[in-house]
């Protein structure tokens, strides 16, 4: 399945867009995606950088199961107010 | 319980009046509301600021501001109205970039409440901030002096 990221902030610039696209395994886990991502990009460190995964508008879980119309995002520290 | 009609929760990019805000959460069984105004400062330490650019997640930023006017609710239940507005985009310096208002009959718990909306906001709502000024553009992450909750608990508590 096809899933769409969307970026923010540090990652969004780390990055240079506000979207990308992965090619999951139908059944993949948000830990799936975020090691998928690190693989793919491995300038992130998104683990080490604190950066969270939200799925329809909410902190995820690693183990929360994907699905094709999840609205994904990845989240760097937040620093609002 | 009487309410306008407006947003309580809001993400703009227009600039934010205190008054309207508590405008917002008042009402004719109101007493006492307590309001928080953050402002942006000429500087951060030592460092020499001259704008603050914010940035959000909208969606799931007035989701989660939404949020954090239940768990007040559920925490101290005398709360009767919360309004919470962010602005993002270019701000100067003294410009207003967030405005909380607390309403209850009395005004017992609403100082409390709106400093947990605040101290709430700045660990869990997807808003970001980088810092504009003469040495260049630096990311503002989270203070390490804020209640060590971690964002991800999602449901408060």
């Amino acid at each position: 399945m096809k899933i769409r990221v969307k970026l923010f902030a540090s990652v969004r610039q780390a990055l240079g867009r506000s979207l990308l696209e992965l090619e999951l395994p139908e059944g993949a886990t948000v830990a799936d995606l975020q090691a998928q991502l690190q693989s793919q990009f491995a300038q992130l460190h998104l683990e080490n950088a604190g950066v969270l995964v939200a799925v329809n508008l909410r902190y995820a879980k690693p183990d929360q199961v994907l699905h094709d119309e999840d609205e994904v995002a990845l989240i760097p520290p937040v620093g609002g107010g | 319980m009487e309410r306008t009609k407006q947003r309580l929760f809001e993400i703009t990019t227009e600039p934010i009046s205190v008054d309207e805000v508590n405008d917002r959460v008042a009402a004719r069984s109101i007493g006492a509301i307590t309001s928080f105004t953050g402002v942006v400062r000429d500087r951060t330490g030592e460092r020499e600021v001259e704008f603050l650019e914010y940035e959000a997640y909208p969606e799931m930023a007035e989701t989660m501001l939404a949020q954090i006017g239940a768990e007040i609710q559920q925490r101290w239940p005398q709360i009767k109205a919360v309004s919470i507005v962010h602005r993002t985009g270019r701000l100067a310096v003294g410009e207003v970039s967030v405005v909380i208002a607390v309403a209850a009959a009395h005004r017992l718990d609403t100082f409390d409440a709106c400093r947990y909306a605040i101290d709430r906001l700045k660990i869990v709502v997807p808003i970001w901030k980088r810092e504009i000024g003469p040495s260049g553009e630096v990311w503002i992450e989270p203070r390490e002096d804020l209640p060590s909750k971690t964002r991800s608990e999602g449901d408060g508590e």
